[in-house]
C-alpha cells in the first residue's frame, strides 16, 4: 500500500447575505460621504457611532441624526502579531477603540501609527480614502492616523470604555 | 438631512482554511482510497469498522489491522436533496445514505447517484463509483450507484 495521508483540508465556509438594515445603512451611506453618522438616545443623550436601532440602556430608538467628528481618542488597543489570511497590513499592527469626538461609545479601526507607540488617550484622525474610492464599508477610511495633539487625559474618556 | 431609507445588503463569505491531520488509521483508509481499495478495521470482537476508527467503541481498544472490504453494499438509510449546493458531491438530484459494505459491520455516510427520488429504497444494491483522479480523500468516492447499472 502507498504511503499513509497525513492532513486533508478541512475547509469550512459560509456564504450568506447580510442586510445592514435602516440606522447602519445611513451610518454606511455617511461613509461614502466621508462623514460619521450617529444616532442620539432621546432619554439617556448617549451618542452611538455606528448607531444602534435601540438604545441598549433604554430601549428606545435612538431617532435624532447626528454628525460627529472624524477626530478622537484612543481608548483602549491591541496590537496584532499573528498572521492570516487576507491581512492587508504589515505586522506587528495597531487594532483600536476610537472614541470619535462628539460620540459616548468607542468603535474599532486600524491606528497607523508603530506598535510601540500605542497608547490610551492617544489623539487620531480618520484617514478617508479618496472620494471616488469610497464604499458603503469601514474601508472607506483607511485608518486613524495620529495628530500628534497632547494625549486626552484618562477622565475624559474613562466613562467611555 | 436626507431621510432617504435605502437598506443595504452584501454579500459575505467567511472562510476558514482549515487543514487537519487524520491520524495513523485514516491515514492508510485514505491511501487505500487513493490506491482503488477500501479499507476496514478489524476489531477484537471480529467487527469490520468502516470507515475505520482508532478504537474499538465497544472495548475503548485500539483497532487491529486493517482489512479490505468489498465495494459493494446496501443501504440502509437515506435523506434525499433535491437542490444540490455548490459544495455537494454531486450537481444533480441525489441522496446522502448510509451504505453498509459487503464484509463490513458498520455503514458509512456518502452520496448516491440514481436521478430521482423513485429509484431510492433502504435495502438496494449500490456499488462504488470510483472518482478519476484519486488524491486520498473521502471524495475519491464520487459516490455510489446502483448495482445493476454498470
Amino acid at each position: 500500500m502507498s504511503e499513509p495521508v497525513r492532513r486533508i483540508k478541512a475547509p469550512v465556509r459560509l456564504e450568506y447575505t447580510v442586510t445592514a438594515g435602516r440606522t447602519l445603512s445611513r451610518f454606511l451611506a455617511g461613509l461614502v460621504e466621508g462623514r460619521f453618522l450617529g444616532r442620539r438616545c432621546p432619554s439617556c443623550r448617549k451618542v452611538y457611532v455606528p448607531p444602534r436601532g435601540a438604545c441598549p440602556t433604554c430601549a428606545v430608538p435612538p431617532d435624532e441624526e447626528v454628525v460627529v467628528a472624524d477626530t478622537g481618542t484612543v481608548t483602549t488597543f491591541c496590537i496584532v502579531n499573528v498572521p492570516f489570511e487576507g491581512q492587508t497590513m504589515k505586522l506587528p499592527y495597531v487594532y483600536a477603540s476610537v472614541l470619535l469626538d462628539g460620540a459616548d461609545i468607542p468603535m474599532l479601526h486600524l491606528v497607523n501609527a508603530p506598535a510601540e507607540d500605542a497608547r490610551m488617550g492617544m489623539r487620531v484622525k480618520a484617514e478617508w480614502a479618496p472620494p471616488g474610492d469610497r464604499r458603503p464599508t469601514l474601508e472607506s477610511i483607511k485608518w486613524f492616523a495620529p495628530t500628534g495633539e497632547p494625549d486626552a487625559p484618562f477622565e475624559s474618556y474613562q466613562e467611555h470604555l | 438631512m436626507s431621510t432617504a431609507r435605502v437598506v443595504l445588503s452584501a454579500r459575505y463569505v467567511l472562510e476558514y482554511t482549515y487543514r487537519r491531520s487524520v491520524g495513523p488509521v485514516l491515514g492508510r483508509f485514505l491511501a487505500g482510497l487513493r490506491d482503488g481499495h477500501i479499507l476496514g478495521a478489524q476489531t477484537a470482537s471480529g467487527r469490520v469498522l468502516v470507515p475505520p476508527s482508532e478504537y474499538d467503541p465497544d472495548t475503548s481498544d485500539p483497532v487491529g489491522d486493517l482489512v479490505e472490504v468489498r465495494q459493494t453494499g446496501v443501504v440502509t438509510t437515506w435523506s434525499w436533496v433535491e437542490t444540490p449546493r455548490a459544495r455537494h458531491p454531486l450537481a444533480s438530484p441525489f441522496a446522502w445514505a448510509l451504505v453498509k459494505l459487503d464484509g463490513a459491520d458498520t455503514p458509512m455516510l456518502h452520496a448516491v447517484d440514481v436521478g430521482s427520488i423513485e429509484g431510492m429504497s433502504t435495502g438496494m444494491r449500490v456499488r462504488v463509483r470510483w472518482r478519476k483522479d484519486r488524491t486520498g480523500e473521502i471524495a475519491d468516492i464520487a459516490c455510489f450507484e446502483p448495482e445493476a447499472a454498470s
